[in-house]
């Protein structure tokens, strides 16, 4: 049988607190070449601080050795396939991990002077110029640390444009396959979510659309693809009834690695766009981030955007402050320039044409899976996909097992599973991204485990049920955790 | 093409597998939605000839070590240990996302578990989250959530907070109606001033916001500043950029703070050119409900055996949406791994050490400079490791000056920073801007 996971020799390894010996130190700090100063004579008594009761104290190897056991009880992508849809897992590129450490990306200050700064500078213009082109928008500000960190800033610039026309608008328009940090984030910056219903095929109607767009609403905020993985059909026609009432359309561009070098979200009505660098430009996801969210805005909304801009003028470089329209900052600083430098890199490896290729083969890569897997799941939306499918638990409810107790089963097999669960519009969703770095032998490995779980739920549910077996620990008690809260280590 | 494996025959394999003649067959989108013509992009570059364009842009700019650097307010170069980025560099951390399925992310939950511990024993207070983006984001929330546990509306920010900061809580806050407001700091201590709060704090009062130690790098008598805000019924927001200085200063949590936040860049994380920074939040149990972020919690396996996931997650997007407490998903979790290894590998006597050390060279290069003429220490009040000082020229043109001479010495509000500048360094600086200024 293909089963990927065998077992391994894993170490246990406890809290660093419990490996922790009173006194013990890694790596001392510089010696003093000034004279120790004395805290007492310079600073209040009150504001002096006692011992730090049951912190760490270990040998550099003994931290080395935490660390790479906890690592070894890790899966990223580097370990094996990890289709988790709208995540866009891709391969890593490791000269990317290296050009970000050079000591000149690397260890410049944020505050130093533009003129000793004119790489870096450089660097992020190009990098807004190229988002620009790829997603069609007039410009791009790179300052939003993740996607939803872009989605907040997005909606902000819309809510300042109707503020400063004299109008303010209090609804925005949300479908209900809608990623949470949409809601989310639109709550954030003032707006009443108004829920549109997808209709039969997955697919937003323009009559929905019409029903429910008015003078009171900032606009609509899209994911395009959608979260089901198909493309917004009527795109062009519902960005039409958008913009006859003067709204805008946001697009949420997490989903952008289906597009590049295909379609041209400006030249279709995207008023507004947040690009997820660690999902489309292959910059790592460092076990929960940080990523990178830069945002994309038409014309109409680039007084809006945040400060400072990067300006170019006679081949030099500079920071411009002065934005009066602009919505202000979302943080300090400019961004998360070590991921920029991954994203640019990336392009400019790739080339246009590159970044075509990759969109090309992640079609068509979750098209393989897809008309793969589709006579043995229940496929949500048959419908030809973009980047990634989404299947149901229709045909396992019946032996009575569930979306969850396949994903811990593939685990088993050696695989990440896929998103489930998501999106909520789907019963039971698997989400499945297989993206355009996976090799047809790791794709039919995966299909042959899903349809080897299939059969194993008509079989042997409880295989399924008992999953993962191979794992550190088995199945975790979730219930528990929230229950009976223990959310930090203390002294006993 | 880079990174896409596939060979012509497996494209022809695979497009015959789902019935396409050719890859455009497949596209699913109408065709008034279709690019037209190719992007125009550079053209793609070999991996050797990548690494030369990225040498040249790096080559064309100077790092803190080109010069010596004075620079700090917010973003600090301290020396990280070898083992740091050895750690975050193993790819079953980095390559990882998320951990959703717990099974296989025990090491990324234990080891934000282990962080939330530290930053608790940092701030001295209950509980932390996974990280938040950046200090001047963690603010923005910490406002917005001291706004939800008071019912209250008005946040107070003191003026003596980072200005990006402050910018950030604005700018968040625009959708919620704003109501932010704030309290000068005294010219002469360069402190949050006791008597502008008085008339500031009122019933409406949210939060009242504290940097600790300040933007002028004083040190601000944290434990009163929170009584008088909890006399009006209002939280306490402590926020430490510079973490280093739990080193050595008494914990937020025991001088009253509700909600500790800030940034742990100083540990860990190199400078970037500002970019990624590690938001931390912590707060008292009672307010849990409340914290945005990602939570990891301690549970136990079908065998009962000791395990790890997140939790608290109907606070969150994905369960709550529009009321989630936050819109936040993707966090900083490598940044805080990179954080945890520093300070592990420190110990509780490597950080005290630490701490001394930045504030033994902060007093000397205080001392040193006092006695330039021309330059005087602005404020009165103790500092951690970085000070104001006021030129009696224009700072910008001083600052030009000590360009010349390798010597990146502040921004125009002057802020220096010590601990990676050695002696002789300080001395040079010293140097430089007696003449300069004298
Ligand atoms: C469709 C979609 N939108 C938005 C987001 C939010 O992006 P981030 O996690 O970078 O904040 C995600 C991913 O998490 C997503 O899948």
């Amino acid at each position: 049988m293909n089963d990927n996971g065998i077992k391994g020799l894993l170490l246990d390894e406890p809290l660093i607190f419990e490996r922790s010996s009173v006194g013990r130190m890694g790596v001392a700090p510089a010696e003093f070449d000034i004279p120790e100063a004395d805290p007492k004579g310079l600073l209040p008594a009150g504001l002096l601080r006692d011992r730090i009761d049951g912190f760490p104290e270990v040998s550099e190897m003994d931290a080395v050795r935490h660390y790479t056991r906890l690592s070894q009880w890790n899966f990223g992508v580097d370990s094996g396939f990890y289709p988790l849809g709208s995540c866009t897992m891709k391969y890593n590129p490791k000269v990317n991990e290296a050009l970000c450490r050079l000591p000149g990306l690397s260890m410049i200050h944020p505050y130093e002077p533009e003129e000793l700064v004119q790489g870096a500078l450089e660097l992020m213009y190009e990098l807004e110029e190229y988002l620009a082109e790829i997603s069609g928008m007039d410009a791009v500000t790179l300052q939003p640390s993740a996607g939803a960190h872009g989605e907040l800033c997005g909606l902000l610039m819309m809510a300042a444009y109707f503020k400063d026309k004299g109008k303010a608008r209090t609804k925005i328009i949300i479908p209900d396959t809608a990623h949470g940090t949409n809601p989310a984030s639109s709550h954030l910056a003032g707006f009443k979510v108004v829920p549109v219903k997808s209709e039969g095929k997955g697919a937003l109607s323009v009559d929905a659309i019409k029903a429910v767009m008015d003078e009171d609403t900032a606009g609509l905020m899209v994911t395009n693809p959608n979260t089901i993985g198909l493309f917004e059909k009527n795109i062009k026609e519902i960005a039409k009834v958008v913009h006859s009432k003067g709204g805008f359309l946001y697009c949420d561009g997490a989903n952008l690695n289906a597009l590049m070098g295909l379609v041209n979200l400006g030249s279709i009505g995207v008023d507004v766009i947040q690009f997820n660098l660690h999902k489309t430009f292959s910059t790592p996801h460092g076990g929960g981030g940080p990523g990178s969210g830069p945002v994309g805005v038409k014309k109409a909304l680039e007084p809006f955007l945040p400060a400072p801009r990067v300006k170019k003028s006679r081949g030099k470089y500079s920071l411009e402050y002065d934005r009066p329209k602009s919505i202000g900052r979302l943080k300090a600083f400019y961004g998360n320039f070590s991921i920029m430098v991954r994203a640019y890199a990336y392009i400019r490896r790739m080339g246009g044409e590159g970044l075509k290729r990759a969109s090309e083969t992640a079609i068509l890569n979750a098209n393989y899976i897809k008309e793969r897997l589709k006579d043995t799941y229940h496929l949500a939306y048959n419908e030809p996909c973009m980047h990634e499918s989404v299947f149901s638990d229709k045909n396992l409810l019946g032996h009575g097992v569930t979306t969850l107790d396949v994903a811990k089963r593939l685990i088993d097999y050696g695989f990440h599973p896929p998103t489930v669960y998501f999106p909520l519009v789907v019963h039971g969703a698997i989400m499945i991204e297989p993206t355009e770095t996976e090799t047809k032998e790791t794709m039919d490995r995966f299909v042959e485990a899903m349809k080897a779980i299939a059969e194993e739920a008509r079989t042997n549910p409880e295989l399924l049920k008992n999953a993962p077996t191979k794992t550190k620990v088995r199945r975790v008690d979730e219930t528990r955790a929230a229950r009976e809260p223990v959310l930090r280590w203390v002294k006993k | 093409m880079p990174y896409i494996p596939h060979t012509e025959k497996d494209r022809e394999c695979l497009l015959k597998a789902v019935g396409a003649e050719k890859i455009d067959d497949l596209i699913a989108v109408p065709e008034n939605a279709r690019l037209k013509g190719e992007l125009k992009l550079p053209k793609g570059l070999t991996e050797q000839e990548l690494t030369k364009a990225l040498k040249k842009k790096a080559a064309r700019n100077s790092t803190v070590e080109d010069y010596a650097s004075f620079l700090g307010a917010g973003a600090y170069n301290h020396y990280i240990p070898a083992v740091v980025d050895s750690v975050i560099s193993r790819s079953e951390f980095y390559t990882s996302y998320t951990p959703y399925q717990p099974e296989i992310s025990q090491g990324t939950l234990q080891a934000i578990f282990e962080y939330q511990t530290i930053v608790c024993q940092l701030t001295g207070m209950d509980v932390a989250n996974a990280s938040l983006y950046d200090g001047a984001s963690a603010v923005a929330e910490a406002a917005l959530m001291a706004r939800r546990i008071t019912g209250r509306d008005k946040v107070l920010l003191s003026a003596a907070l980072h200005p990006e900061y402050r910018e950030t809580v604005r700018s968040y806050l625009h959708g919620a109606g704003n109501h932010v407001s704030e309290v000068m700091y005294c010219t002469e201590a360069g402190t949050t001033l006791p008597e502008a709060l008085d008339a500031a704090l009122d019933k409406d009062t949210a939060c009242l916001v504290i940097q600790y130690p300040n933007f002028f790098g004083s040190v601000e008598d944290l434990k009163a500043l929170a009584d008088a805000a909890h006399a009006k019924g209002a939280l306490i927001v402590a926020v430490t950029n510079e973490a280093v200085s739990f080193g050595l200063l008494a914990s937020p949590g025991s001088l009253g703070a509700d909600i500790a936040v800030g940034d742990n860049q100083s540990f860990g994380n190199t400078l970037s050119y500002g970019g990624p920074y590690l938001g931390f939040m912590a707060t008292k149990t009672e307010f849990i409900r409340q914290m945005p972020g990602r939570i990891v919690g301690e549970t136990v396996d079908r065998d009962g055996k000791r395990a790890f996931c997140l939790t608290f997650s109907t606070r969150e997007q994905h369960i709550r949406r529009e009321r989630a407490t936050s819109n936040i998903c993707t966090n900083h979790g490598l940044c805080a791994l990179a954080a945890s290894v520093h300070m592990v590998s420190l110990g509780e006597v490597g950080l005290r050490r630490l701490a001394l050390l930045n504030l033994s060279k902060a007093e000397y290069l205080k001392k040193a400079l006092a006695n330039v003429s021309g330059v005087e220490v602005a404020f009165s009040s103790p500092t951690f490791n970085e000070f104001t000082i006021k030129i009696s020229k224009a700072p910008e043109e001083v600052l030009k000056g000590l360009l010349k001479k390798k010597v990146m010495g502040g921004l125009a509000l002057k802020r220096f920073y010590p601990e990676m500048n050695t002696k002789e360094e300080m001395d040079s600086f010293v140097d430089a801007l007696s003449k300069i200024s004298g």
